[in-house]
C-alpha cells in the first residue's frame, strides 16, 4: 500500500468520454451479440445506436457478466460483448470467477470505470480507492485483461479486444460526468423477443 | 449407491433439451450434477453464487439454449432480485432445489431459509412445485420443464427433505458449547 494518500475524486479528471468509446466499439457491430449492465452503459449503447442484437438490462444488477457468459456459451460461433459499469460488476464480482473457469473465448467484457454510482447521486465505488477489476479478472484466469486510460489506448481498443485472447475483460478509465439519459425500449419481453428473432428467427 | 429417482430425472431433464446445467452443489445434488459433467452435449456450469444461475439460463434462452438451475434451498435467498430478470422479461427458468432445514434437520442455522423457501419462491412470482416421495420427482420435473418452457415461466421443484434424509454429520465431534 503507498503512502501517498489516495484522491478519490480523481475520476473527475479522466480523460476519456464513455460515450465516445462505446460509439466505437458499437460502429461495426455487425452480428455481434451485446449486453449490457444497467444504467449508464446501457444510455450509452443506446446513444450509438439501438439494435436488436443488444440486451439492455434494466435491473438484475450484477447479473451483466453472467447473462453474457450463458449467452457465449450457447452461441461460440458468435461474438458476445458485455459492457457495463464498476458498480454492476463490483456487485457480481464472483461472476469473473465463473467465467474464468469456463474460459469462454468469445466473451469480452468492458467495463466503463467511473469509479462512481452514477445513477444515485454519484457515490464513490470501490474503484475509486484500491479495486483493480482488471487485476481481479486477471487473478481469475482471465487469459487477457488491461485497462485503458488515454486516447491512444482507447483508440485500439475496438479491435484489440477481438485480438486478444478470449475471454477478455478491457477496465475503461472514464470520467464521471453524467451524460443526456438516451433510453432503449423498457419492455422486457419485447427486448427478449425481438432479440431472438434477430438472432435466431423464433421468439 | 444413487438414488433411483436421480438418473430419472436426468433423463427426464435431456428429454427436454437441457443443454446448460448451472449450480451451486449439494448433497443431494452431487449424483445428478455428475451426471450433467459427463454428458457431452450438457455444459456443467459452476456458480459462484445462485444468483449468477437466473442470468446465466436468461443468456443461454437468448443464445437459444435450454438450461436447468440447481441449487440447495439456501441459495434462493441469494436469487431473489435476479428473479425479476426471468419474471419481468418473461424468461424460461427452471430450477431444481434441494431442501434443507425441513424434515429431521440437524442444523438450525439451515432452518430460517429452509422455512421460507417456497413462499419467497412466490413471492417472486415463481411456481413451486413441492416433492415429498422420491418415486414422483422425475414426473414433477417433466411438468415443470414443461411450463417452464412453454410459459415461458419461473418455475421451481422443490425437492424435499424427506426424499433426500436429513444430513447425518454421523462423524462430527461436537464441541460444547455454553447453554
Amino acid at each position: 500500500m503507498s503512502d501517498t494518500p489516495i484522491d478519490e475524486g480523481r475520476a473527475d479528471h479522466y480523460p476519456l468520454a464513455r460515450r465516445a468509446v462505446v460509439a466505437a466499439l458499437l460502429a461495426d457491430a455487425g452480428g455481434l451479440l451485446v449486453v449490457t449492465g444497467l444504467g449508464a452503459p446501457a444510455w450509452d449503447a443506446t446513444a450509438a445506436g439501438d439494435r436488436d442484437l443488444t440486451f439492455p438490462l434494466w435491473g438484475a444488477m450484477g447479473g451483466a457478466v453472467s447473462m453474457g457468459l450463458g449467452l457465449a456459451l450457447a452461441r461460440p460461433e458468435n461474438r458476445v460483448l458485455v459492457l457495463t459499469g464498476d458498480g454492476e460488476l463490483l456487485m457480481g464480482l464472483g461472476s469473473l470467477s465463473t467465467v474464468g473457469h469456463q474460459q469462454p473465448a468469445n466473451l469480452a467484457v468492458v467495463v466503463l470505470d467511473n469509479e462512481r454510482y452514477g445513477e444515485t447521486g454519484g457515490q464513490r465505488t470501490h474503484t475509486a480507492r484500491h479495486t483493480d477489476l482488471a487485476a481481479v479478472a486477471a487473478a481469475c484466469g482471465w487469459p487477457s485483461t488491461w485497462t485503458v486510460r488515454d486516447h491512444a489506448a482507447a483508440a485500439e481498443l475496438p479491435s484489440r479486444l477481438w485480438d486478444a485472447a478470449g475471454p477478455r475483460l478491457a477496465v475503461v478509465k472514464v470520467a464521471a460526468a453524467n451524460e443526456p439519459l438516451v433510453m432503449p425500449p423498457r419492455d422486457g419481453v419485447w427486448l427478449k423477443e425481438r432479440f431472438r428473432r434477430a438472432l435466431l428467427d423464433q421468439p | 449407491m444413487t438414488a433411483q429417482w436421480v438418473p430419472e430425472v436426468w433423463q427426464t431433464l435431456l428429454d427436454h433439451d437441457i443443454r446448460q446445467v448451472a449450480y451451486v452443489p449439494d448433497a443431494g445434488l452431487a449424483a445428478l450434477i455428475e451426471l450433467a459433467q459427463a454428458e457431452p452435449q450438457v455444459l456443467a456450469v459452476p456458480l459462484s453464487t445462485e444468483e449468477e444461475g437466473v442470468a446465466v439460463l436468461a443468456g443461454a434462452w437468448l443464445g437459444g439454449q435450454r438450461g436447468a438451475l440447481l441449487m440447495q434451498s439456501s441459495g434462493v435467498g441469494n436469487c431473489i432480485n435476479l428473479l425479476s430478470l426471468a419474471r419481468t422479461c418473461r424468461f424460461p427458468l427452471l430450477m431444481l432445489v434441494t431442501m434443507r432445514g425441513q424434515w429431521g434437520e440437524r442444523n438450525p442455522w439451515q432452518v430460517p431459509m429452509g422455512s421460507i423457501t417456497k413462499a419467497v419462491l412466490e413471492q417472486a412470482g415463481t411456481l413451486v412445485f413441492e416433492v415429498t416421495e422420491a418415486d414422483r420427482v422425475s414426473e414433477t420435473v417433466s411438468a415443470a420443464a414443461a411450463m417452464a418452457f412453454t410459459g415461458p415461466a419461473a418455475v421451481a421443484v422443490l425437492i424435499g427433505q424427506r426424499v433426500l434424509g436429513a444430513k447425518a454429520f454421523a462423524e462430527a465431534v461436537q464441541t460444547g458449547q455454553p447453554r
